[in-house]
């Protein structure tokens, strides 16, 4: 990484003999494209780790088929970006990008199904207000009364 | 350079892992049928990742095959216990035509 930073360097300080500044343009797009790759990998796996917070945490099926469906489909499409942005331009890439394409038309449809099956049997959504528990009887203080 | 990617990468998978150890605790303690099934089907996604990044690690391109696989395997395997958990048994079909084909064999 620093070799290629002062690669960099050395080629705009060696190249500016003939007049204006001039980079290897390999190596720029080399470091743009590990930045962009870790940059969506990153955003994918925050994004992946936000919607198991979100099943672990909600309280009820449909929120949490919500959170599990949406960012699941989002982090998914995110990391095969990125590591396709690694593979660069090769039969790699291109099963990589299979592999996006069958799961963003399966795990949309996925969803949809449990949703539908729970609901058509019997699961009902909880409807109304979120109330949080009383913060006396969270501590404890409500049980002395 | 390489090595940098090989550690993000590898960084990247240890997360997934947690994430699919998390994951687990909903698969165990779900209330309903359902909710278990959601776990299992958002396992199954992870571990899709999970096998691309390793295969970019590893730098054997041969596992995304599987990986395409197990994606394609994951949303059959979904829709076949949500089939069979409706309707109790998997030869029937969801649309009825099968009901029909047999009306139509039977007048002929």
């Amino acid at each position: 990484m620093i070799d290629l930073f002062l690669a960099a360097a050395d080629s705009a300080v060696h190249g500016s003999t003939g007049g204006g500044v001039k980079f290897d343009t390999t190596i720029i797009m080399a470091l743009l494209r590990l930045g962009l790759s870790m940059g969506f990998i990153t955003t994918g796996v925050f994004f992946v780790f936000a919607g198991t917070l979100g099943v672990l945490r909600l309280p009820d099926f449909f929120s949490r088929i919500h959170a599990a469906g949406m960012t699941d489909t989002l982090g998914v499409e995110l990391i095969l970006l990125g590591l396709m942005l690694q593979a660069g331009f090769s039969l790699l890439s291109l099963k990589f990008l299979l592999v996006a394409f069958f799961l963003l038309l399966t795990s949309p449809t996925a969803t949809h199904a449990m949703a539908n099956a729970a609901y058509h049997g019997g699961l009902k959504p909880k409807l109304g207000r979120y109330k949080s528990p009383d913060i006396d009887t969270l501590r404890g203080y409500g049980e002395a009364k | 350079m390489e090595q940098l990617t090989e550690y993000f990468n590898l960084s990247a998978a240890f997360f997934l892992i947690i994430t699919m150890m998390l994951m687990l605790g909903r698969l165990i303690a779900g209330p309903s049928l359902y909710d278990r099934l959601l776990a299992v089907n958002s396992f199954g996604t992870k571990i899709v990742i999970f096998l691309c990044l390793f295969c970019m690690i590893i730098d054997r391109p041969d596992g995304v095959d599987i990986a395409i696989l197990y994606a394609l395997m994951n949303f059959i395997a979904t829709i076949a216990v949500l089939k069979f958990f409706r309707y109790r048994s998997l030869d029937l079909p969801l649309d009825g035509s099968f009901a029909e084909a047999k009306n139509a064999e039977g007048e002929l």
